[in-house]
């Protein structure tokens, strides 16, 4: 009967990680980033609802769950359904490999697989094909073309993601994340210092893979409605949103683990510093949001493949040359 | 007998959804639902000790494949002429030399004796295939790079519009 | 009982066979790839499966199924942008209507 409890560990374990997403990174990011929206335009961000504004994303999900379920007319049902249920899931699938800190010596991580980097990389492109089903289910011109946009921006910055990633592997010498952390010692052995063009790359993709600004245009709302789901109510497209914000807090998560050393550091326990170091990047993804302009289509392509792809096909090289001299 | 309910799980996604991909009108549909038959792959491959390769069919064929295809779908007439027959007229000659082919092939599979030779597999594939790419397959390693750097000039010369 | 090899050859085998019925009688030229890539990935697990249960210590069937998997992207690749150009000039992709040498 082991097999039976592993099952049932998996899924306790899968609620559990669901419950901390939908309440961290869904509410309190959602939160965290009007808040530092409106102080970087000299304005307070939401604060009648609750102290100082806490409660509103949770006003916010009430308002949502009590919306009305649309499905057009001529929208095939089963496509349009499931396209949310795809990008949740593989935003949340992403999670399973990050390691939060270790209590003694147990590692806080869902599964610690050997190929770990590689199934998050995996995740992060299963997220295309449900915003390709969205956009086409929803039989409306604007959906189709935000769709076809934002697949075609989030592929082309799967390359320049995945050569980071095997820079990073290269040097750490396994794609465990867990062995990846256990690699970094100290402030000066991290890869933010060791591998800073790895650093700069993976934080220019991973913005682009989840469709933040500067390279939002998908969903820029004066180009086209609200892109791939302009067409879903209620709790679908908080579904979507989930899926969104999941996913760059995962990206976060990942930068943490795999340039800023994870889990370690002085004093505090180790949890700590991993929410510290996690939300500190997210701080950053969000500052880059409210400070920069949005990219064209065809200058955000062109910076994919003619320069980031180059850019790290070169440190991997130059990284094989220092790691066998 | 955990691995015997694993397997017949992933069988039966792997070849309800092939069989959905195979006879469905609808061509998007049919697209989507080649989805759950590659996941149903990877997880065929978990079963088998094969996690190198199981990342690896989902990073390209769940992710990158069906991308592509759905994106011709959606650029040609395929997915608006969705009340159009969808098979040919020999499809009773198409499905007669599927099942003859499928009877003979499992005929030879349970009735062959397969030795085993001795060893074991490595816990961790990734390091080994890394390298017998590097040493042993390093010709096969450099010939497959050459033969997609030619797929990858050849498809973009001839999906591009004429000027 | 455990699970033996001839229950994944048998598998391998249902799912060739499943592609190559789409591939002898779809109309559509997309169809038609994406049995080929069903007939691919049949290939595929039995190339591993018989590396797990017959010759475990090499492990050349993993490899030549990678060979095999970057080789399927290619041929996909290559055979899309075909797809692509027939619409383009002939403005039809259901391959029966596709019979004439020069148009």
């Amino acid at each position: 009967m082991n097999w039976f409890v592993e099952i049932l560990k998996a899924i306790g374990l899968a609620a559990l990680l669901f419950t901390f997403l939908a309440v961290v990174a869904a509410m309190f990011g959602v939160l965290l980033e009007r808040k530092i929206g409106g102080w970087i335009q000299s304005r307070l961000g939401p604060k009648h609802v609750g102290p100082q504004g806490l409660f509103q994303t949770l006003a916010d999900t009430v308002k949502l769950l009590q919306k009305e379920h649309i499905t057009p007319y001529a929208a095939d049902p089963a496509i349009f359904n499931t396209a949310p249920l795809i990008v949740a899931t593989a935003g949340l699938m992403d999670w399973v490999v990050i390691p939060f800190g270790t209590i003694g010596t147990l590692v806080l991580v869902v599964r610690d697989l050997n190929i770990g980097v590689l199934f998050f990389s995996a995740m992060a492109s299963m997220t295309v094909v449900g915003i390709l089903a969205g956009g086409w289910a929803s039989n409306n011109k604007y959906s189709m073309l935000g769709a076809l946009r934002s697949a075609s921006q989030m592929i082309s910055y799967e390359l320049p993601l995945a050569t980071a990633l095997i820079a990073v592997a290269m040097e750490a010498g396994t794609l465990s994340t867990v062995g990846i952390v256990r690699a970094q010692a100290g402030w000066l052995g991290s890869f933010v210092v060791r591998q800073f063009p790895a650093f700069v790359i993976f934080m220019i993709a991973a913005t682009a893979e989840v469709n933040r600004v500067p390279f939002d245009l998908p969903e820029a709302e004066s180009e086209l409605v609200a892109g791939y789901f302009s067409e879903y109510t209620g709790m679908r497209f908080a579904l979507f949103q989930l899926g969104e914000y999941a996913e760059m807090f995962a990206m976060a998560a990942m930068a943490t683990t795999l340039f800023l050393g994870g889990w370690k550091g002085p004093v505090l326990p180790p949890l700590i510093w991993f929410l510290i170091k996690m939300y500190l990047v997210v701080f950053f993804l969000m500052w880059m949001r409210w400070t920069y302009p949005r990219f064209r289509l065809d200058q955000l392509l062109n910076l994919s493949w003619k320069l980031l792809l180059p850019a790290g096909l070169l440190w991997i090289l130059i990284t094989g040359y220092r790691l066998t001299n | 007998m955990g691995q015997l309910a694993a397997f017949i799980a992933l069988s039966i996604i792997t070849l309800a959804a092939a069989i959905v991909v195979v006879t469905s009108g609808n061509i998007v549909r049919s697209a989507l639902s080649l989805i759950p038959t590659f996941l149903g792959v990877t997880g065929l491959y978990i079963l088998l000790q094969a996690e190198f390769v199981a990342g690896i069919q989902v990073l390209i064929y769940a992710g990158a494949i069906t991308v592509l295809i759905l994106f011709v779908i959606m650029l040609t007439e395929g997915g608006t002429g969705l009340r159009v027959r969808q098979t040919t007229g020999q499809f009773p000659l198409g499905m007669l030399a599927a099942a003859v082919l499928a009877v003979a092939l499992i005929a030879v599979f349970v009735g062959t004796p397969w030795p085993k030779t001795s060893g074991e597999l490595p816990q961790y594939t990734a390091a080994p295939i890394g390298n017998l790419f590097l040493t042993s397959m390093v010709l096969i390693f450099e010939a497959t790079s050459l033969v997609l750097l030619v797929s990858l000039i050849g498809a973009i010369i001839i999906a591009r519009r004429e000027r | 009982m455990q699970v033996g090899l001839t229950h994944f050859l048998v598998v391998s085998s249902l799912l060739f066979c499943l592609g190559l019925y789409a591939m002898l009688s779809r109309r559509n030229a997309v169809a038609i790839l994406m049995g080929i890539e069903l007939m691919l990935n049949a290939a595929n697990i039995n190339l591993i499966a018989f590396n797990k249960y017959v010759a475990p210590a090499a492990l050349n069937g993993q490899v030549f199924a990678l060979v095999v998997i970057t080789l399927a992207a290619c041929e996909a690749g290559v055979g899309l942008a075909l797809v692509m150009a027939t619409y383009r000039n002939l403005e039809t992709i259901h391959v029966d209507e596709i019979n004439v040498m020069k148009w």
